[in-house]
């Protein structure tokens, strides 16, 4: 393998029922900053049936150039047909990195591509950078400069780890959802679309998909929620919990609560997060109007990320919080409630 | 001399403690307070087995040793001391006798139901009147042709409503022994639903409230002859020998609650602070859980010397009367003191330690008090 | 029919994680399990035998401690057990690894591979899928039923909004989600019965068609720079503002956070 002639920094640019996933726009993002550092340009691949009217969005979004593979046999994901196009692809393009949406899609056709085109494959990475291996020189080593540095959580989020693949290309990575940022999109820029079929010939690894369903969301269980909007004695009142709910609904997360709100029969028992109700993990865990006894922070203390609302400047609760903010729940939520719906409408 | 426990052993371990903390432990509040006998925590035992762990494959069970059946017992009381009688009770004081003194028509009919847990066991030895001097029993059984009739009653019966097969222990006469007439005594199978066989009232406990105690009675009650366990006047060694047992049981219940009661007060120690700092920072709860870990462990090893015994020794009263003994004593010490370390959250029910306190009280009483014990102990020392 | 499952030992990353006094993970105090997805997979096996009837073999790699997975599987009910260890094939990255089971399974008759979707310890989700390109056989992912239909597997292979009805002629291989059942418990007398039976271990030599440049740390494309503990948080900031300021300073944090 000659690593010099692997050039450029690739994209995996999913789209599901021919509508590109926010994943490839966050790809994009990063690719920029990866491909300045290496003087280089990104590209998009698009792959599909029908998908080649989307590629204009990828250039808006910053792909200098989208290779395009568009066949019937695409039209829904099937790991066979996607690994040969994209395989093919890297075998044809020769592609330094390339980059893969660590979704339920790109973490079934990351794997099988790394072991087709037989490289490494580094996954759930959430920071992406161009750096020496190894990070320092060591002597009787050689220290290889431009390598793409993956760094990824393990252990259940307990450890770090930055991961390189020095001498095998392309360098791949699957990369978090949510995690990079897109750029903001450059109207009517235009990218240079090539079109590349590698053929598809079904085999015995060609599966066959009978049937699909859509799923109706669901009632979410505390210990499921991305994000909780919890609440306890301070929130005052089962009917106060409306400004919570609101709260909840804007960001999509779940209300949850303390024991006292149980123990005053405003919410039911399943709702309780606490050393005698449940432990949850969220990413982002609101505590407002909760004391923060250690029974409570016993549930909940593993959330990426606490914030408090809480008049006791004094409150236990701060001890845990990321962010803690003392004041009055009752101005501070519904405020926050439609600050937050701007902010997102804004950034729709 | 090895104290440690075989991989095997260390791998039941692990099962029982995994489904102890997943299917026992969340219902164990609830259990006591509403005293409702856990009924599908029981079917989910039996279809796992652990209704008949020390009796052989052939007759429906696990084919283990007493001391994996003892370790059952110790981690599911850990979590709920009422799910650990149960099991207790229906293994060494029914499936036990059977298995030890049935023939082998009465195993294929009643062991092989109970060690698969499709059937649940109790035994009947106590009554009013008749508790740790089994002397003084006065339910008698009198063959009447092909059949035993039962009249009587018994009390404080575990098990007692929910269990579909009992043993149960009368008077079948009287024979003279050092010039003095004494009651002969013969133990039964007797299944529920059987004509004259009713129930009580259901005992309204301190602890282990989840457990159905029950007064059994019977009146006129018909048996076949071939119920008849053992030999016909028997009755009493099989029931000592039986309780030696069930003392293995007990006492790995009561290992059980002291354990659990000494987890809760580790992790709470660790969390509850007071004048700035974790309790377990002052030097009197580190003394305190020295003391408790230390007893437990002693007993731990005094409960498991009782069950190898149990499986290499034909006699071990001895054994098993010291183990009851010290982990009665010992359960009740170190609920106690977690109690006291738990403070005013210790005294309220939805604390663990609690209710452990109150479940170990009865450890020190059933299957032979602790002056029983006692008794059982000195006597083989100035025999 | 016959079921490989391939399982790994690893440490309980959910329920049992300890920390050293600076805040780093205190791996040796640490309990290890069968890894959930893989208990699923298995658990999924052992319904294809209770259903249709099957021979059930249980794969792993590691160290010669990671037999006690394969007793603890074979206490489920899996027929066999395979512990794939050797000293060259420490240090591997999941191109290796994959490498290395492939190499033990070609020795093995298979109608179905069932891997768990991911390892906790490593939560990549890479090995299932590498497995079965090194074998060139269908792979489904993310499997939350699997039904047997003939000589194909019919299988829900779940995404974020949706899932696919799949249909793949065997041999195949399925990854498991820990959420397509909940697996059954050992029996006490399993436990005992599997302490009796033979396990194979096989080592480098015994691996089919696999080249030396593939295996272990060597063989592995990917290295790790560095690698650290994640200290525990303690507290963070606090601020005594008026609503509006409070409400702007959590949005920028939530920002800041990419929350939103």
């Amino acid at each position: 393998m000659n690593l010099e002639e692997y050039k450029g920094v690739y994209v995996f640019a999913q789209q599901v029922d021919n509508e590109i996933s926010s994943i490839a726009f966050e790809l994009l993002g990063k690719a920029k900053d990866l491909a300045k550092d290496l003087n280089t340009d990104v590209t998009a691949v698009l792959i599909g049936s029908g998908v080649k009217g989307l590629a204009d969005q990828l250039a808006e979004y910053g792909a200098d150039k989208v290779i395009v593979v568009d066949d019937p046999e695409l039209k829904d994901y099937r790991t066979e047909p996607y690994a040969h196009a994209l395989a093919s692809v890297i075998n044809k393009y020769k592609p330094e990195i390339m980059l893969v949406g660590a979704t339920a899609i790109g973490r079934d056709l990351g794997p099988r591509v790394s072991a087709r085109v037989a490289t490494g494959l580094t996954a759930d990475c959430t920071v992406l950078e161009i750096g020496d291996f190894p990070l320092q020189a060591v002597p009787g080593q050689e220290q290889l400069h431009n390598q793409l540095l993956m760094t990824r959580p393990a252990f259940g989020g307990n450890t770090i780890a930055t991961i390189a693949c020095p001498y095998n290309r392309p360098q791949m990575a699957t990369v978090r959802a949510g995690v990079m940022q897109k750029i903001d999109p450059i109207k009517g820029a235009k990218a240079n679309v090539e079109e590349f079929n590698p053929g598809f010939t079904p085999d015995n690894k060609y599966v066959e998909i009978l049937d699909i369903v859509k799923s109706v969301t669901e009632t979410v269980d505390i210990m499921d929620a991305k994000i909780l909007v919890s609440g306890g004695r301070g929130v005052g009142s089962p009917e106060n919990f409306k400004i919570l709910e609101d709260l909840a609904e804007v960001l999509g997360g779940t209300v949850s609560c303390s024991r006292a709100v149980v123990d005053s029969g405003w919410k039911p028992k399943d709702l309780q997060v606490g050393q005698t109700g449940k432990t949850v993990r969220p990413s982002v865990y609101f505590a407002i109007g909760i004391s923060g006894a250690i029974q409570h922070v016993a549930g909940m203390e593993e959330s990426d990320i606490i914030v408090a609302i809480n008049k006791d400047a004094d409150a236990p609760i701060f001890d845990v919080a990321d962010y803690g903010v003392v004041g009055d729940l009752n101005k501070i939520v519904p405020k926050l409630t439609e600050a937050l719906k701007a902010e997102i409408a804004a950034a729709k | 001399m090895d104290f440690t426990l075989s991989k095997e052993h260390e791998m039941a371990r692990a099962l029982f403690k995994e489904f102890a903390e997943k299917e026992v432990k969340p219902l164990a509040q609830e259990v006591d307070e509403t005293e409702v006998f856990p009924r599908e925590t029981v079917e989910k035992m039996a279809k796992l087995g652990f209704l008949g762990i020390p009796v052989p494959k052939e007759y429906g069970g696990q084919g283990c040793d007493p001391l994996t059946y003892a370790m059952c017992v110790e981690e599911l009381s850990k979590v709920c001391g009422t799910t650990g009688v149960i099991v207790s009770a229906h293994t060494s004081l029914c499936c036990d006798p059977i298995m030890t003194y049935g023939t082998e028509e009465q195993k294929q009919k009643y062991l092989v139901p109970l060690a698969k847990g499709e059937k649940l066991g109790a035994f009947g030895l106590t009554e009013p009147g008749a508790g740790t001097d089994a002397q003084g029993q006065q339910t008698k059984a009198v063959l009447d042709g092909e059949e035993w009739v039962l009249n009587g009653s018994k009390c404080f019966i575990t098990n007692g409503k929910e269990a579909d097969v009992y043993v149960i222990f009368a008077i079948t006469g009287t024979v003279e022994k050092r010039g003095r007439l004494q009651k002969e005594i013969s133990a039964f199978i007797v299944e529920k639903g059987t004509p004259g066989f009713t129930f009580g009232t259901k005992e309204k406990k301190m602890g282990i409230r989840g457990s159905s105690t029950y007064e059994l009675i019977f009146t006129d009650c018909r048996i076949p002859k071939e119920n008849l366990l053992g030999q016909q006047g028997k009755g009493f060694n099989i029931a000592m020998h039986t309780l030696d047992g069930g003392r293995i049981g007990i006492a790995s219940q009561a290992l059980g609650l002291a354990e659990g009661a000494l987890d809760n007060t580790i992790a709470y120690v660790k969390e509850r602070k007071q004048f700035g700092r974790a309790i377990g920072a002052f030097q009197n709860t580190q003394f305190q859980l020295a003391d408790m870990a230390t007893k437990v462990e002693a007993a731990q090893l005094l409960v498991y010397k009782a069950a190898m015994a149990k499986a290499t020794q034909k006699v071990y009263s001895v054994e098993a009367a010291k183990a009851k003994l010290y982990a009665a004593e010992v359960a009740m010490e170190v609920t106690t003191k977690a109690v006291q370390l738990h403070g005013g959250y210790g005294y309220i029910r939805e604390y663990d330690v609690e209710r452990m306190m109150r479940d170990a009280k009865i450890t020190e009483i059933y299957e032979g008090t602790s002056e029983v014990q006692r008794m059982v102990i000195s006597g083989a020392l100035l025999k | 029919m016959k079921i490989v499952v391939c399982v790994k030992q690893v440490p309980d990353t959910a329920g049992g994680v300890k920390f050293n006094p600076d805040g780093t993970l205190d791996r040796g105090a640490m309990l290890t399990i069968m890894n959930p997805d893989d208990k699923a997979g298995l658990e999924a096996a052992l319904r294809l035998k209770d259903q249709y009837g099957a021979e059930v073999t249980v794969v792993t790699m590691g160290l010669p401690k990671a037999e006690e997975v394969l007793r603890e599987a074979m206490a489920m009910g899996a027929d066999k057990g395979v512990l794939v260890t050797d000293r060259v094939l420490g240090g591997a990255d999941t191109w290796a690894t994959s490498t290395t089971l492939a190499g033990a399974i070609r020795n093995l008759e298979y109608d179905l591979i069932i891997t768990g979707r991911q390892a906790i310890d490593g939560d990549t989700a890479q090995v299932g899928p590498q497995i079965s390109e090194h074998l060139d056989i269908p792979v489904i992912s993310y499997a939350q039923d699997i039904k047997i239909e003939g000589d194909s597997v019919v299988v829900e292979r779940q995404y974020e909004d949706r899932y696919h009805v799949v249909k793949a002629k065997m041999p195949c291989l399925i990854t498991a989600l820990s959420e397509l059942n909940e697996p059954r418990y050992m029996t006490p007398g399993g436990i005992f019965d599997a302490y009796k039976q033979e396990i194979t271990v096989w080592g480098r030599a015994d691996l089919k068609d696999v080249d030396d440049a593939n295996l272990g740390l060597k063989g592995s494309p990917t290295k790790i720079a560095k690698a650290s503990d994640k200290v525990r948080k303690g507290a963070g900031e606090k601020v005594s503002l008026d609503p509006d300021e409070s409400v702007s300073y959590i949005v920028d944090k939530l920002k800041v956070k990419h929350v939103i």
